[in-house]
């Protein structure tokens, strides 16, 4: 079987179009041979992940495209990498570190991509289009990429994202292909109750969601259609961190699913189940193996990075308090979010005020499991409003973790202790 | 004279090459992100069956790979450093983890075999076995006390 090539791809592969451009498109076509894949697409925006693991490996390979004069030619935006690129020193960061992560970013600026430095893409600017083929990396941002935003893009892997954007070409495969998005498991949600309003209850579905169907692309029917944005991106992200989740639809919610039948695409689901408020409630105790009351070193929040109203929730959970009310000494309290949404809300009311009144620190650029926590000497608790930092963290970080509500990290933090009263399933 | 394998399989060579070693095999999906030391080769996913065990130099085996889309940088990574696992054999193909084997090899010369197994074949795997696969695919497995 031969690969089918385009005369832009002979070109670019001859090295007519430099060695960056020839490396590229050979790792590209080499994936697509492993995977049985004959045909390249073009693809119009490109969302990097490589900058999320430093290590001299990632380096090696982005220095050398940069060296190699390699120009992206499609709009690229960048992930989270491992450190705040504008405030490390002041963080405790290993200098060492500190100058490899800059050389990191410093290559990928060189080659035209945009110094977003989210695991959010979709929060800024270059949110993608319906139908649009992109090629993106960072699981969460896939599965909200594809289930919410209706583009089409499968889960990339750390560098072929520049590879790709180097080339505009992906192999033409799973996601790309209208068969592929079919949902192939129905999921019938039944007796919910105002849970489904419920803050937590979305990562706590997510990552059952992710266990219970792996890759498959599920449809789940039961969810009401004011659910938010930020709901979709906490189901999204812990269904992509506990299973393989790149594309999931809900009945009335999102694009390709205005009906049951539109995303089962006609035919017949493979599976069918149905989960009632014990089955997530499991789901939500799966999440946390810390136990109430143990110290705790710090909160994590920000994980995808916080946007405008995630924020706001911490704000009014914040002011709730007693006036000057601080977070205990023992406990660091940490946000990570995108620059954007920083100089959003840098300028915005009162709110970094409140944030450093409360002993709260903001972070950009990165991920509050990397270095903003993963050099401190004493982390042996962390609490997250997260699915996915709940379900990462104890293999990242090495520590023990509690999942609650934003209030309960709030109060928590102030306690310097676990407290989880804020359940959806003792409203 | 090397004894006659106990059971010869042909899987689809997803990224071609030589390894020979002590199987590891899960009937769990793993992400290498978060779940894969790359300095030491441990699994360090704590809610995987195999945590704690070591896959460096070991004929790795599992359905798929899953999660964060970091995975390839942290096999790339281990690959570098000499404690990646001598292979993988895997139900589906994983583009991630191909890619990471492609990229070490396209960067460092030096890469790791992945096979595409079918469930019955994955099915007559078991830990401790000596298993070779060679570069068109074909797994040969000798009982682990031979």
């Amino acid at each position: 079987m031969g690969m089918t090539l385009s005369p832009s791809d002979r070109e670019m592969l001859s090295g007519a179009r430099g060695e960056a451009a020839r490396l590229a498109l050979s790792i590209i076509t080499r994936l697509a041979e492993a995977l049985a894949v004959d045909e390249l697409i073009d693809v119009t925006q490109v969302h990097i992940d490589g900058c999320g693991f430093l290590s001299q490996a990632g380096l090696d390979i982005v220095e050398r495209l940069a060296d190699f004069g390699g120009r992206v030619v499609v709009p690229t935006t960048l992930n989270m990498g491992p450190m705040d690129l504008r405030r490390w020193a002041d963080q405790g960061v290993d200098p060492e570190k500190g100058a490899q992560g800059g050389r990191l970013a410093a290559a990928y600026e060189s080659m035209g991509c945009v110094p977003t430095w989210t695991c959010a893409p979709y929060e800024g600017y270059l949110t993608p289009r319906f139908g649009q083929a992109i090629a993106w990396g960072e699981s969460n941002a896939v599965a909200y990429a594809n289930a919410v935003c209706g583009a089409r893009t499968n889960r990339v892997a750390d560098y072929l994202d520049i590879c790709i954007a180097l080339t505009g070409r992906a192999p033409r495969s799973g996601l790309y292909l209208d068969e592929n998005r079919r949902a192939t498991v129905q999921i019938r949600l039944r007796d919910l109750g105002d849970l489904v309003a419920a803050e937590g209850f979305y990562a706590a579905l997510g990552h059952h969601l992710g266990a219970a169907v792996g890759e498959q692309v599920p449809v789940i029917e039961g969810l009401p259609s004011y659910i938010s944005n930020t709901d979709l991106k906490a189901l999204g992200a812990a269904a992509a961190s506990a299973g393989g989740v790149a594309l999931y639809h809900i009945v009335g919610v999102t694009p390709e699913a205005p009906t049951l039948e539109a995303a089962l695409q006609g035919r017949a689901p493979e599976r069918t189940v149905e989960w009632t408020a014990d089955d997530l409630k499991m789901a939500w105790q799966d999440l946390t193996h810390a136990e109430d009351g143990a110290p705790l070193d710090a909160v994590g929040l920000g994980c995808p990075h916080y946007s405008f109203h995630e924020f706001a929730r911490l704000i009014e959970a914040i002011r709730a308090l007693p006036p000057e009310t601080r977070c205990h000494e023992r406990t660091t309290f940490l946000i990570a979010t995108s620059r954007q949404t920083e100089a959003l809300i840098a300028g915005y009311q009162d709110w970094m005020p409140v944030l450093k009144a409360f002993g709260a620190v903001v972070v950009s650029d990165t991920c509050v499991m990397y270095e903003p926590l993963s050099h401190r000497a004493k982390l042996d608790v962390l609490m997250t409003d997260s699915g996915k930092c709940a379900y990462y963290s104890p293999g990242e970080l090495q520590v023990q973790t509690a999942f609650g509500t934003v209030r309960d990290c709030v109060l928590s933090a102030v306690e310097g202790r676990i407290l989880r009263k804020d359940t959806p399933w003792n409203r | 004279m090397e004894p006659i394998a106990r059971i010869v399989l042909r899987a689809r060579p997803v990224v071609s090459g030589v390894a020979e070693g002590q199987a590891l095999v899960s009937s769990e999906s793993i992400s290498f992100w978060g779940g894969y030391d790359p300095t030491t080769g441990e699994i360090v996913d704590r809610r995987h069956e195999l945590s704690g065990q070591n896959a460096a130099g070991r004929v790795f085996a599992f359905p798929h790979g899953r999660g964060s889309s970091t995975a390839s940088a942290v096999l790339i990574e281990s690959i570098r450093l000499g404690k990646a696992p001598a292979a993988l054999i895997l139900a589906t193909a994983d583009s991630i983890l191909s890619l990471g084997a492609i990229i070490a090899d396209e960067m460092y010369g030096r890469s790791i075999p992945i096979v595409e197994l079918n469930a019955e074949g994955m099915g007559r795997l078991k830990t401790g076995d000596r298993i070779r696969i060679d570069a068109d695919g074909t797994v040969s497995v000798w009982d682990g006390r031979v």
